[in-house]
């Protein structure tokens, strides 16, 4: 297993050079080095010099590519792109185009994001999965219908909509919870309730039902006839037989997001403001910072492969026929 | 266990009756003012900060030499760290002195004299702490100190020192360093002697050593100020610029000690984000102690702070509205100041109307909650508002949004001298047909003024009434302003050349193109009312919408036909504005321009040159009003709007005089806890049956499982089969 996960990280590395550079294609066709030194400078009083000097400063007076006026090597490596890329390969994120040091802000923004997002994905997963098993516990009565209606419904509904009306009830008519806000330490519990309940709540309706088709496919098989006529217990045969086969597909979409829970959420972190890192790359975006938009990028990118490579071995571990070599 | 239960455990052992309280319980009852912020700052030093955002910050730190009076209107100036109002002397090219008088054609340079008051202190800082010996104790950190530091709070030593004028020098010599941006660094370039050539002596030194290393500035002296003495210093000004006055009370010219810059150059300080653009050091009534720009920043009482008093004197109707009530008293009232970020409009807004927020801005989709017209068309807050005892502070902001004319473009602006007439009457037509109003009324909820030109009101050259109306778009009728009819408009097109919207030489409809930047769905419908409008006078609007780099490329290049624009004031004088159409300022070609419609005009040339170096005096005035005259003839703009600005404010926040140019208000205001606290207590009190009937809902929606199950457990299987 060793030699398969030594090889995937290997794999890896050119996934993120790629990923790099149409990052970094895909930033500079939108926007010039001269487009980010106005953006970072302001309208008024901007002068052809101020720009030049902001370019040499933050290193964005060198060519993107391809350097022709270099010589050997440093055609490659005295761009704007090597420059930029390199440093990130060990985790040397740089400062951001308004002077702030990458890394002192990823580290700071990342508790909070994880302070709802694994909350929310543990329970999330444990309340869908729980509620899945029932509908299919009552499968073919009028639970089962009901509860598949009520799942069409709440997938229906915007998830803005239960933070707006989530809010609106709980925090402001009621007032039970701070509509909005973020406490260090325990204090944190009572800002970070509603939005959990509301994050749990707002994803239950596609999630129960992709877990409830999971765990129908199961309930076909025939080890489940075999458990039946053995005479076991309908609630034994879900619970033991079945949630244990499963396991798999829950997997499959489980772990993979689990390194992405690094990176917040953007809708509920700004209507809760919580300072987590889910706003963080549209903001770099929207004010043309190069710098963290690549960081971020690269980052996620990170954080997918990590997770696609976590699956894989979660296999192995409720599977015990699939080795990975 | 259910979300439900696990939250009325949660909420049954927090302590006090307030649930919903977003403030640590400590704090209910103390004398800390409560506002939001939306957009981090980016900048906190004073050398590189300029967003209105960071100067709502920046101003209660930092002390520029002057200041404006809070209550007088028209703005006035006053001292802050000077002991009086700069004496500035006037020299010709041979240093001579001249009168005060004096024609500006003789005036080679203007000297400004400051004298600074002495007793004043800096904010406790880690940079001044000295050792037993007199050493710095901070000014040379290792990398083993470096481990045990976090924040700035993490130093267990601060120390001050008095405000020197070498300090305010050293901020000076800052506008140039190499490493820092400073966006006012090109135009005082152009007026501080010796500043250009300066920032190439820095520029060179700062080359020759390691990027990070400290650049003393006090090494390396500047030609244009000079100390006197310690308290003492003078700025030596190319010409006559008496808009300079306006400069030295913002503040990029405060003061930034040396032992602060060598202070925060040391390596590894800036990887932990401590920096003087994070940490800042001033003299002014509050100090920045908490700074975690994503959730909140604190500013608290700076307890160096030097004695300022309340004014005792302001406007005719301010000892009514209750604003001389601490007339004499010393300042800052406040002692806390907990800046919280909200980005949302909706939690923002809710926050106030729970006493959580002591002010609040009014979002398009609170306005009919919060504001109802009276009517004479006064604005008022609605019933609902006054119950919770808010009120409306309305202030008119020194701001312009308007829509401008490329007069590069051929048809808009005109190549010869008959192109150039005919396009005039074009854009008269268009001016008239461009209902202002309407927009107001519809797009910003009543909240601003339609501009006659392009100074707003609370600047001189405004003039109120009949004699300040633009009459190519407005007439006066029944005492107010009333804009031209559509049929004037058709006929000034008819005469452009453009009778119904054909051009004459060609036979095919007008078409005009509008530049803007990439709209969100949200407002398509101001971009069709813009095209109806032109459609009015049966003109074809095309707009073109593309995304900011691309627009402001268009605008460098000349390339835009019709294009939006605004204005924030710097400061409050008329050459503020009037310098957006000054022909040298052309945009298209001149990156620095300001210019954006490239309007050329040789006598308004001439007037703005002779206007700009005149103090403020009735002949200043007759040329100001020339100008405004000629620009409303040649409509170079559609002159838009000027935005008033609607604030709303609890019963407990006291001294409220709003304005929007100075930012150094905090120090005035007031507030009284108790009746916040006793208001907080009665709009929150908590509301506990939902929690329960959701416990009992989920309970009755267990019954249908629980008999299914039972019935299943009872079913014999296969019975049918069997039968």
């Amino acid at each position: 297993m060793l030699n398969y996960i030594i090889r995937r990280i290997l794999y890896a590395i050119p996934i993120l050079v790629g990923v790099n550079l149409i990052t970094f294609t895909l930033f500079f066709v939108v926007n010039t080095p001269d487009d980010m030194a106005r953006m970072h400078l302001g309208i008024k009083h901007v002068t052809d010099e101020a720009i030049v000097k902001w370019k040499q400063e933050h290193g964005y007076d060198k060519p993107l590519l391809y350097n022709t006026e270099a010589e050997g090597v440093a055609k490659l490596t005295s761009t704007i792109f090597y420059e930029k890329s390199v440093a990130m390969f060990v985790f040397d994120f740089g400062h951001a185009d308004d002077g702030r040091d990458i890394a002192y802000e990823i580290k700071s923004r990342i508790l909070p994001s994880l302070a709802i997002a694994l909350p929310v994905f543990l329970l999330g997963l444990l309340t869908y999965i729980t509620f899945a098993l029932i509908m299919v516990f009552f499968r073919m009565t009028y639970i089962d219908f009901w509860s598949v209606v009520l799942c069409v419904a709440l997938m229906s509904i915007s998830s803005l909509f239960y933070i707006i009306g989530g809010q609106f009830l709980v925090s402001k008519l009621w007032h039970l919870v701070p509509i909005s806000g973020y406490g260090s330490g325990l204090d944190a519990g009572r800002f970070l309730l509603l939005p959990v309940i509301i994050g749990v709540v707002s994803s239950a309706g596609a999630n129960v039902r992709w877990y409830r088709t999971i765990f129908l496919e199961e309930m076909n098989k025939e080890y489940v006839r075999t458990a039946r006529a053995k005479g076991l217990p309908e609630s034994i045969v879900l619970f033991r037989h079945v949630l244990k086969n499963a396991l798999i597909p829950i997997f499959t979409g489980a772990v993979v997001v689990v390194p992405l829970l690094f990176l917040g959420s953007l809708i509920t972190e700004s209507f809760f403001g919580i300072p987590g890192l889910g706003s963080y790359t549209i903001e770099a975006i929207n004010s043309q910072d190069f710098a963290v938009v690549r960081a971020m990028v690269f980052l996620g990118s990170l954080l997918y492969i990590v997770g696609l490579i976590l699956t894989d071995i979660s296999y192995t571990l409720v599977d015990p026929r699939i080795k990975l070599e | 266990m259910n979300p439900l239960i696990v939250l009325i455990l949660f909420l049954t052992a927090c302590s006090g009756t307030i649930w919903n309280n977003p403030y640590p319980s400590g704090d209910s009852g103390k004398n800390i003012l409560y506002n939001a912020f939306a957009e981090r700052p980016k900048h906190l030093d004073p050398v590189q900060s300029y967003s209105s955002n960071e100067i709502l910050f920046t101003a209660q730190i930092y002390q520029p030499p002057l200041q404006y009076h809070y209550l007088k209107r028209p703005f006035t100036f006053i001292p802050q760290t000077v002991n009086k109002m700069p004496v500035v002397q006037y020299f010709d090219e041979q240093g001579n002195l001249l009168p005060t008088d004096n024609e500006s054609a003789d005036i080679a340079y203007s000297v400004y004299e400051l004298s600074l008051k002495q007793g004043i202190f800096y904010q406790p800082h880690p940079a001044f702490a000295r050792g037993d010996q007199g050493e710095f104790l901070y000014h040379d950190l290792t990398r083993e100190d470096l481990q045990r530091v976090f924040k700035l709070a993490d130093f267990s030593q601060m120390s001050t020192r008095e405000l020197l004028a070498e300090d305010y020098i050293y901020q000076i010599k800052r506008l140039a360093h190499p490493r820092l941006h400073s966006p006012i660094f090109g135009l005082m370039a152009d007026y501080i002697v010796g500043l250009r050539e300066y920032a190439e002596t820095l520029r060179k030194e700062a080359g020759a050593t390691p990027k990070d290393s400290h650049l003393d500035l006090r090494n390396f002296p500047l030609t244009g100020v000079e100390k006197v003495d310690d308290y003492t210093y003078r700025i030596k000004i190319k010409g006559k610029y008496p808009q300079f006055m306006y400069w030295l009370a913002m503040p990029f010219f405060s003061p930034i000690p040396w032992e602060a810059d060598r202070f925060y150059a040391q390596a590894g300080l800036a990887k932990k984000n401590i920096t003087l653009d994070w940490y800042p050091i001033g003299t002014g009534p509050y100090m920045l102690t908490e700074n975690d720009p994503n959730r909140i920043m604190i500013l608290e009482r700076n307890p160096n702070f030097h004695v300022e008093l309340f004014p005792s004197e302001g406007m005719p109707d301010d000892e009514e509205k209750g604003l001389l009530e601490d007339a004499g008293k010393p300042l800052p009232f406040i002692d806390k100041v907990i800046f919280s970020r909200e980005k949302e409009n909706i939690p923002r807004w809710n926050k106030f109307l729970q006493g959580y927020y002591d002010a609040s801005g009014i979002g398009s989709d609170s306005f009919d909650q919060a504001v109802q017209f009276t009517g004479q068309g006064e604005a008022t807050v609605t019933e609902a508002m006054m119950a919770q005892g808010i009120r409306l502070e309305t202030a008119v902001a020194p701001s312009t949004y308007y829509i401008g004319f490329n007069m590069l473009d051929p048809v808009v602006g005109g190549r010869t001298e008959q192109e150039k007439k005919s396009a005039r009457k074009l854009r008269q037509a268009i001016s008239i047909a461009v209902d202002y109003e309407e927009y107001v009324s519809i797009f910003a909820n009543g909240r601003g003024i339609p501009a006659q030109g392009p100074i707003p009101p609370g600047i001189t050259g405004y003039r109120e009434g009949k004699e300040g109306i633009n009459s190519i778009v407005y007439k006066w009728q029944d005492g107010k302003a009333q804009r031209r009819t559509i049929e004037e408009a058709k006929r000034l097109l008819a005469e452009a050349g453009y009778p119904n919207g054909i051009d004459s030489k060609t036979g095919t409809p007008l078409v005009l193109y509008y530049d803007v930047t990439a709209r969100s769905a949200d407002d398509k419908s101001i971009l069709d009312w813009m095209r109806k409008q032109f459609r009015k006078i049966n003109i074809q609007l095309i707009v073109r919408s593309t995304d900011y780099n691309r627009f402001q490329d268009k605008i460098r290049k000349g390339n835009a036909q019709i294009f939006e624009w605004g204005w924030n004031a710097d400061y409050p004088d008329p050459e503020n504005f009037l310098f957006l159409l000054y022909g040298p300022q052309g945009k298209a070609g001149n990156n620095s321009g300001n210019n954006a419609a490239n309007y050329d005009s040789a006598e308004y040339n001439r007037l703005f040159e002779q206007m700009e170096k005149m103090e403020d005096s009735p002949k200043r005035e007759q040329i100001i009003a020339r100008m405004v005259e000629i620009l409303r003839q040649d409509a170079p703009w559609l002159w838009g709007y000027h935005p008033k600005d609607y604030a709303l404010y609890h019963a407990w926040y006291k001294n409220v005089k709003t304005n929007k140019l100075s930012y150094n208000n905090m120090k005035y205001l007031r507030i009284d806890p108790v009746l916040r606290e006793q208001k907080r207590r009665e709009w929150n009190e908590p509301v506990i049956w939902p929690i329960g009937a959701a416990v009992t809902v989920l309970a009755l929606s267990l019954v249908p499982g629980i008999i299914v199950y039972r019935r299943r457990q009872r079913t014999v299987g296969l019975r049918g089969a069997i039968a």
